[in-house]
């Protein structure tokens, strides 16, 4: 037998959508975290509700790598429809556990095989009728445990775990994984090299969360009172989520009244509608939507940066264009929902690079909102937002609400009366306003996505209109100081940087550590806003080539560094993109960065 | 000198907006003025209002009355969701929203009827001219069919009846008017906004531009020559006690959620506004007979308001801190340690 390769290695589940499956994996996964070893789940499902193939990736290595990884060590063929291809993708070496009866003609020959009579076990060891088929998911679990030795105590955590909420179905699955677990014993010795080994000292702390929840949690940290969605993956579960923690966090134990609405609108034109109404009206109001929603915003998303009504809008990002790949990822709504709408219009992008972000870029959203009275889009996408990533807990805030410059009665009484709604007085691009039932003659005005003056009123004056336009040009000028500031590492001192953003952040980080391995190590900037900060044009004055990451076609974020720079440092931007709906791996950013690096310029 | 005011203390004047800029004999003129004296009637306090509307001539008129209130002129066709918004923000406000037949039988026919659907507590006017006046004079979706345009073009589409849709979706407020006819316009309005949920009044309002013409049956002459009112309606605010000095037997009284009456007086029908298939069939048979039927078609009290059914609070959502909105640092802890 060769050497052991313990903890460094990637599972691949091939199943069958609507079956079962994925509590099968998410077990498999919390009982490996429990074990102490970092795990990286990416789940890879159809559109569909029942019946095409789904595939589900658990990458486990000793570093915490999170990025997908393009090998398979182990398999599980669950699935006839997929079983030729599926095997194909298994690395030498590797292992195969398959249902029994596939067909093992002209199969590969430098892989090892379990295989295991899931159907037969099914019908013979589990007497529960109407959950045979999900159960059946289990056995796989119990073979897997046993064929890399991971305890049934952590089985039975990865249980217990998975059906908080439903304890009485912990026995039933654990006597299913047993079911697996001891065929593995009966029939089979251990003939590959992968084994899994408790570990310490690197999931200590850390909590597994999608995205999406960590989003949800950050909207409800941020004070959001009114959230309107329509259904659409992969966005739907930030909404879903956060009706589940509003039931449990925001309903008043005296009166059973609910502190938030979340209302399902009728589509994302009523969903982006309701927000700005709600947040024209002083709540602190969101939207979550895809690519097709945000299609159908883009003239609300006008209107709320012309009048200058504080949004939030959440974009999970799927692939597209049009309908596109619904459940495959993307970052490729990027420069659109920058300037979403006609006109000169232009938005406070915020992007996520971790779940932690998700949370912490959800809750202040809400300040920046308020604070510049304008949209502030929270562009996250499949990847992140539905699969589970390790991460650190979750800090509690560490400062009250900002909600920005807000006049009150008392405020009008002293300025006696004396305001304009679109006036800078501050000289920051950013006006005051009033909120609808402020208990004072001056504080109504006319809020109209039409031209206005200083005082709201209506005009179509030339110089009026562009003193507008140059004031909310000003106002994004001083948001864009406020925003997250890029994360940069110049470590390596080395002359070849990489720019990225979003999820591509996991790839970045276990590409860096492939290239610094292999002697070639390279600085790294992440971008967390846009407009891009000033730091872009810094780190790319101090490197002789950038390479700018990010998973989409057309290098969206490639062309807005570039606009960002001085004529002669846009020379030394390159480009490398990832647009296949997987997320990206590690090799998608060191292959093509070495190829380019191996030609002279 | 002295100034007669409300019970607010306010006089008409503070019911006034800044100076119209539609055309001169604009219906939707007079649908402002019967606005003013119904606010400043009711007593309603300016800062307590919010004007909505969407886009058009008629999403303008907001501009045009009680000038100290806040008002919201949104995008085309999507003035109930920016409703929805601000009710659910601040369920203290007093919601008016002022459409029109484009805004809300064409472009906005979904999120107007979503709006009926969840009962939003606001009075929606429809100032409906049959045409789009701005873009000047195309047929909208409640021209009749046969209606002829200013240039001679005829419609050959059925009419969209905003009443007709509103009562099959249960919408619980339901009035058609027209905008020379004071006299029924401001008790409608009052009515309108005494009654919490949603309550549509279409009010035909002649476009005298493009639409005043004898082929239309949106003019003047031909509504003056075809209206039909179902009741007489008197609105008695919750402040003012109820005399009712009609005989008995040839009146109605309906008590509305604060306190407020409306009272009917019969005319040649006897029509029931609490029932719906004869709601129906007046507007039915209104339009068989080439009339147009006025007055309060329908009511429901019972239903519950939008902001009910969340089941949020009576205090606005908005003025609540973080000590409402965040979990406590235990709930916080507790709960991501349940990640783990």
């Amino acid at each position: 037998m060769t050497q052991q390769i313990i903890n460094d290695l990637t599972i691949q589940a091939a199943t069958v959508n609507g079956s079962g499956s994925q509590t099968a994996n998410l077990i498999l996964t919390r009982a490996i975290f429990h074990m102490g070893i970092p795990v990286a789940p990416k789940n890879v499902f159809p559109s569909n509700i029942e019946g095409l193939p789904t595939w589900y990736q658990l990458r486990v290595t000793p570093e915490g790598h999170m990025a997908r990884s393009d090998k398979v060590d182990i398999l599980v063929a669950f699935n006839v429809a997929t079983w030729h291809q599926d095997l194909k993708t298994v690395r030498p070496g590797g292992v195969v556990i398959h249902e029994e009866v596939f067909s093992t003609a002209d199969v590969r020959s430098d892989v090892t095989y379990y295989p295991v009579p899931f159907s037969k076990l099914a019908k013979s060891k589990i007497q529960n009728d109407t959950l045979r088929k999900q159960l059946a998911n289990m056995i796989y679990v119990g073979v897997v445990a046993g064929v890399l030795g991971i305890p049934m105590e952590a089985l039975e955590h990865g249980v217990k775990r998975q059906f908080l909420t439903k304890p009485k179905a912990v026995q039933l699955n654990v006597d299913a994984i047993k079911v697996g677990y001891d065929y593995w014993q009966d029939n089979f010795s251990k003939q590959d090299p992968y084994r899994l080994e408790p570990m310490t000292g690197m999931v200590e702390g850390k909590v597994l969360v999608e995205g999406n929840q960590a989003a949800a949690l950050g909207a409800l940290m941020g004070g959001v009172t009114v959230a309107a969605w329509y259904p659409i993956t992969p966005s739907s579960s930030v909404c879903e989520n956060l009706i589940a923690y509003s039931e449990r966090f925001r309903t008043d134990p005296k009166t059973g009244e609910k502190l938030i609405s979340i209302v399902q609108a009728e589509d994302e034109l009523a969903a982006v509608g309701m927000a700005i109404g709600a947040g024209w009206a002083g709540a602190r109001a969101m939207t979550s939507t895809s690519g097709p929603g945000i299609s159908l915003m883009a003239e609300f998303a006008g209107l709320a940066y012309y009048a200058e009504v504080p949004v939030v809008i959440f974009d999970i990002q799927r692939i597209g264009p049009s309908t596109g790949l619904p459940t495959r990822t993307s970052q490729a709504d990027v420069a659109f929902a920058f300037t979403l709408s006609h006109g000169d219009t232009r938005h406070i992008v915020l992007l996520p690079g971790t779940v932690e972000e998700c949370y912490e870029f959800a809750r202040d959203a809400f300040d920046y909102s308020d604070r510049f009275q304008t949209p502030v889009f929270m562009l996250s996408d499949l990847d992140l937002g539905m699969n589970l990533w390790m991460t650190p807990e979750f800090k509690y805030p560490d400062k009250p609400f900002d909600r920005g410059k807000v006049l009150s009665k008392e405020d009008l009484e002293r300025l006696a009366g004396q305001w304009g709604r679109y006036q800078d007085v501050d000289s920051d691009g950013v006006p005051y306003r009033t909120l609808p039932g402020t208990d004072h003659p001056a504080a109504g005005y006319f809020t109209r996505g039409s031209g206005h003056d200083e005082f709201a009123r209506y005009t179509e004056n030339a110089d009026a209109y562009a003193r507008n336009m140059d004031r909310l040009g000003r106002k994004l000028e001083t948001a864009r100081q406020m925003l997250p500031a890029p994360l940069i590492d110049e470590s390596t001192k080395s002359p070849v940087g990489l720019i990225a953003f979003g999820s591509t952040h996991a790839a970045v980080v276990e590409a860096r550590e492939a290239l610094a391995a292999a002697g070639k190590p390279v600085d790294y900037m992440r971008v967390r806003a846009l407009p891009l900060s000033d730091e872009v044009a810094a780190f790319v004055s101090r490197h002789e080539r950038v390479y700018v990451v990010e998973q989409n076609r057309d290098g969206q974020v490639y062309d807005l560094v570039r606009l960002a720079l001085p004529a002669d440092l846009v020379a030394r931007v390159h480009s490398i993109r990832h647009y296949n709906g997987q997320p990206i791996p590690a090799v998608a950013i060191t292959e093509p960065l070495q190829q380019m690096e191996a030609v002279p310029a | 000198m002295s100034t007669t005011v409300n019970r607010v203390g306010l006089p008409r004047d503070a019911y006034k907006g800044a100076a119209t800029t539609l055309c001169a004999g604009c219906g939707h003129n007079s649908i402002t003025n019967h606005m003013i004296k119904a606010l400043y009637e009711l007593g309603v306090e300016p800062h307590r209002l919010a004007k909505m509307s969407g886009i058009g001539c008629s999403s303008k008129t907001p501009a045009y009355f009680v000038e100290s209130a806040h008002g919201f002129n949104g995008v085309h066709g999507r003035m109930p969701s920016l409703t929805t918004g601000a009710q659910l923000a601040n369920r203290q406000l007093i919601m008016l929203g002022v459409s029109g037949d484009g805004d809300s039988a064409s472009i906005g026919l979904g999120q107007f009827m979503h709006m009926i659907r969840r009962n939003i507590d606001c009075t929606y006017i429809i100032e409906d001219n049959g045409t789009y006046g701005l873009t000047k004079g195309q047929f909208s979706a409640t021209a009749d069919l046969g209606s002829v345009q200013k240039k001679g073009a005829v419609n050959t589409f059925q009419p969209i009846d905003p009443c007709a849709v509103a009562l099959t979706l249960g919408c619980s407020f339901i009035a058609r008017s027209f905008s020379g006819d004071g006299k029924q316009v401001v008790p409608l309005i009052k009515a309108a906004i005494a009654h919490r949920g949603t309550a549509i009044i279409d009010i035909i309002s002649p476009c005298v531009t493009f639409n005043d013409h004898d082929g239309s049956t949106k003019s003047y002459s031909w509504v003056k020559d075809h209206e039909e009112s179902i009741a007489d309606v008197s609105f008695i605010p919750f402040f003012e006690e109820v005399h009712v000095d009609y005989e008995p037997g040839t009146t109605r009284d309906v008590e509305l959620h604060d306190g407020s009456h409306i009272i009917l007086k019969k005319l040649g029908e006897d029509h029931d506004p609490s029932d719906r298939r004869a709601a129906m069939r007046v507007i039915e048979e209104g339009r068989a007979a080439g009339h147009l039927v006025t007055g309060l078609l329908y009511l429901d009290t019972t239903m519950a308001d939008f902001a009910t059914t969340e089941n949020i609070p009576q205090r606005p959502l908005r003025d609540l801190g973080e000590a409402e909105l965040r979990l406590s640092r235990d709930d916080f802890a507790q709960f991501m340690s349940e990640f783990a």
